[in-house]
């Protein structure tokens, strides 16, 4: 067992995949440095240059060498400094990196990760830094999407990401980067699509992912002293997305609220609010309660942050709402 | 600017028929492909390289069969010169059974890995940084194979041709970038669209890079400057920016009939077309005019064939719609 932080948890899981398997390489601004978030700290010195390169802020070229070279048998991994930046190159992503495989008949494995900074967590970092970008992805068939909610689930599920053969954004939040825990020594590797119970109960399902897993934990052990029973439920991965997990514990507790970051408008808990509806109708004794980020974009003053962000105290007022049915 | 023509190549002539028959199975292909619109086989858009046949063969015949290369939707004459299966080909851009992308990409996806041409994409300027990416892992690998990235003039004026023409030249990578200038976007001349001479050549600059001008329409020249290029990039010396002369015979793709042209100016481009120069040149040069009507009827025949062959072919098979999103072969995106 060793402490680690979740910015130094990408850190052993680049390092743990690099030296497995030498077609994996990292690009991306800054990176010998270490980069922004301080995930990517000594890797040159043990890889080499031909493995770690820093490139000019070209976030289309980034995205687009990353997809050229995944073509060409290498396994990259592409830094977007903050997942905002995705705007500027969404094209690669979208009409390049999640098509081509599938418009080329299958003549072309795409086997490269995309990952970076993401989410709000009320650090000030306002409209154009502190976005929840995952949504943007889930619409577009051709994506797999991670978002881990701890250190030890970060190793195992970035490392899943860099061998799966598909292209992968991990979104990695930034108020978790700081935060510590132990990660047991050895290898380390989580399957993608497969959600975790974080917390068993009988009277409500929540489910999360990334930041608002360790919110909905929280939130159910405020529950639990007003004697209500919250099980908790980690998505890890949107897609693949483990429906039947969501689906298993409605089927037990007759209860649902989804906990996003993103702007609710048309957040990911919207397909997952879908789901319950045309699948879990008859187990539903309630209706299903989506606490999400609010419909502005990002404020910065902390007293406007807190309005529009998601906390343990929505989600138990939310399920509270529900416990009247 | 370094001007290469066609006179400096004169003296081998070996394999010369060769590139004109190429050259001419691409003509012929694609004049079938426009008919086969017209008479609504092709579902959807076909963008034809009428005309721009010299820089597709010049350029894949100076290419190892390991080389990539990689271009836009205006990309059945380069898939062709590669070596892609005609059969498989036409079936993409007629939806049926067998087609080379499984009736998934069409006209403008043609994409043949097998042969080196890694695919063509219908966002302008694209797919420069997914080139710039295969000839980084060639960088990587020591591999010795090069990229030839294919655009056209329009595609200039897009950030990502200049994200990636930067990105090459600065990690020194092997990979050719040539611009099609056949004057045009889709209506708009291109000279109208740029505060600079050339849409290519004049930013080469930019980049420290050599501005290099080819008359597109001359297959002898187009081979000669695209070769020592891709000589120089598989040597360690970096890329190279072309920029080829030509001009389309047609509209922008197979619906548009190309009013907004001049006519002396189509009537000029016409005369240099690519296939009745290269014609010209082999009977100059001694080849004997029965033996170049014999050819030529002879891919006549062959296309009329293989179009009649895959016009007789089935549709997909509905449940392929659900193959190979994922490496897997699914789609699945939930369990
Ligand atoms: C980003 C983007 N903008 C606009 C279009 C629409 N469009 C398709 S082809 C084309 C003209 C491109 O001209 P050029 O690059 O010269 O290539 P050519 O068609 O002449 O081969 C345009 C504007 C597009 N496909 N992608
Ligand atoms: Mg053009």
């Amino acid at each position: 067992m060793a402490e680690l932080t979740f910015r130094n948890a990408v850190l052993a899981a680049l390092a743990q995949e690099m030296e497995r398997d030498e077609r994996v390489v990292l690009l991306g601004e800054d990176i010998t440095s270490g980069g922004v978030f301080k995930t990517t700290t000594g890797l040159v010195d043990r890889f080499g240059p031909d493995r770690v390169w820093d490139t000019p802020i070209s976030e289309q070229a980034i995205v687009g060498a990353a997809m050229g070279a995944a073509m060409a048998g290498l396994r990259p991994i592409a830094e977007i400094m903050f997942s905002d930046f995705y705007a500027v190159c969404w094209d690669q992503v979208v009409n390049e990196i999640a098509k081509t495989r599938y418009m080329t008949g299958g003549q072309v494995t795409l086997p490269l990760v995309l990952r970076g900074a993401n989410g709000f967590g009320s650090l000030g970092f306002g409209s154009q830094h502190g976005q929840s970008v995952e949504n943007w992805a889930m619409c577009v068939p051709g994506l797999k999407i991670v978002s881990p909610a701890s250190p030890v689930e970060m190793v195992g599920l970035l490392a899943a990401a860099i061998r799966d053969d598909d292209p992968v954004l991990v979104f990695e939040h930034k108020a978790l980067y700081g935060g510590k825990a132990q990660v047991p020594d050895g290898e380390q590797f989580i399957p993608l699509g497969q959600a975790r119970v974080v917390r068993e109960g009988s009277d409500v399902t929540l489910v999360g992912l990334s930041i608002t897993v360790g919110l909905c934990e929280r939130a159910a052990v405020g529950l639990e002293s007003a004697g209500i029973s919250a099980e908790v439920i980690d998505l890890r991965t949107l897609v693949p997305l483990d429906a039947q997990a969501v689906l298993g514990s409605v089927a037990r507790t007759g209860r649902l609220v989804v906990v996003e970051e993103n702007p609710g408008q048309l957040g990911w808990g919207a397909a997952i609010a879908a789901l319950a509806a045309e699948e879990a109708f008859d187990d539903l004794r309630a209706p299903v309660i989506r606490v999400s980020g609010g419909n502005v974009p990002w404020p910065v003053a902390r007293e406007l942050e807190a309005v529009v962000d998601v906390s343990p105290e929505r989600v138990i007022s939310a399920v509270q709402t529900l416990m009247k049915h | 600017m370094t001007q290469a023509t066609a006179d400096d190549r004169r003296t081998d002539r070996a394999g010369d028929a060769a590139l004109y028959e190429r050259m001419l199975f691409i003509r012929r292909f694609l004049e079938k492909v426009d008919v086969l619109y017209r008479q609504g086989q092709v579902h959807g858009p076909a963008h034809l390289g009428l005309g721009q046949e010299a820089i597709a063969v010049g350029a894949a015949s100076v290419l190892r069969p390991e080389d990539y290369s990689i271009g836009t939707y205006r990309g059945h004459a380069h898939a062709l010169a590669r070596g892609a299966p005609a059969d498989a080909v036409l079936a993409e851009l007629l939806g049926r059974e067998g087609g080379i992308c499984a009736g998934k990409g069409g006209s403008m996806h043609i994409t043949s890995v097998e042969h080196g041409y890694y695919g063509s994409y219908a966002i302008v300027g694209a797919h420069l940084p997914i080139a710039v990416g295969l000839a980084w892992a060639s960088r990587i690998k020591k591999t010795g194979q090069v990229t030839i990235c294919f655009f056209g003039d329009g595609a200039v004026n897009i950030g990502a041709f200049h994200e990636a023409v930067n990105l090459a030249a600065l990690w020194s990578l092997p990979i050719v970038f040539l611009c099609e200038n056949n004057q045009y976007m889709e209506y708009s001349a291109i000279s109208s669209m740029i505060p600079v001479e050339r849409p290519a050549a004049s930013r080469a600059s930019a980049y420290g890079l050599e501005p290099l001008v080819v008359d597109g329409n001359d297959v002898f020249a187009v081979a000669e400057m695209v070769g020592a290029a891709v000589d120089k990039a598989r040597d360690g010396e970096g890329p190279a920016l072309i920029e080829a002369d030509t001009y389309r015979l047609k509209g922008h793709s197979a619906a548009d009939a190309g009013a907004y042209r001049p006519a002396e100016e189509v009537a000029r481009w016409r005369g240099l077309e690519p296939l009745l120069r290269q014609r010209a040149l082999l009977l100059a040069s001694g080849t004997d005019e029965q033996d170049l009507i014999r050819l030529e009827s002879r891919v006549a025949i062959t296309v009329s064939g293989l179009a009649d062959r895959v016009l007789a072919a089935p549709a997909p098979d509905p449940a392929t719609v659900w193959t190979d999103v994922w490496a897997d072969g699914g789609s699945r995106w939930r369990n």
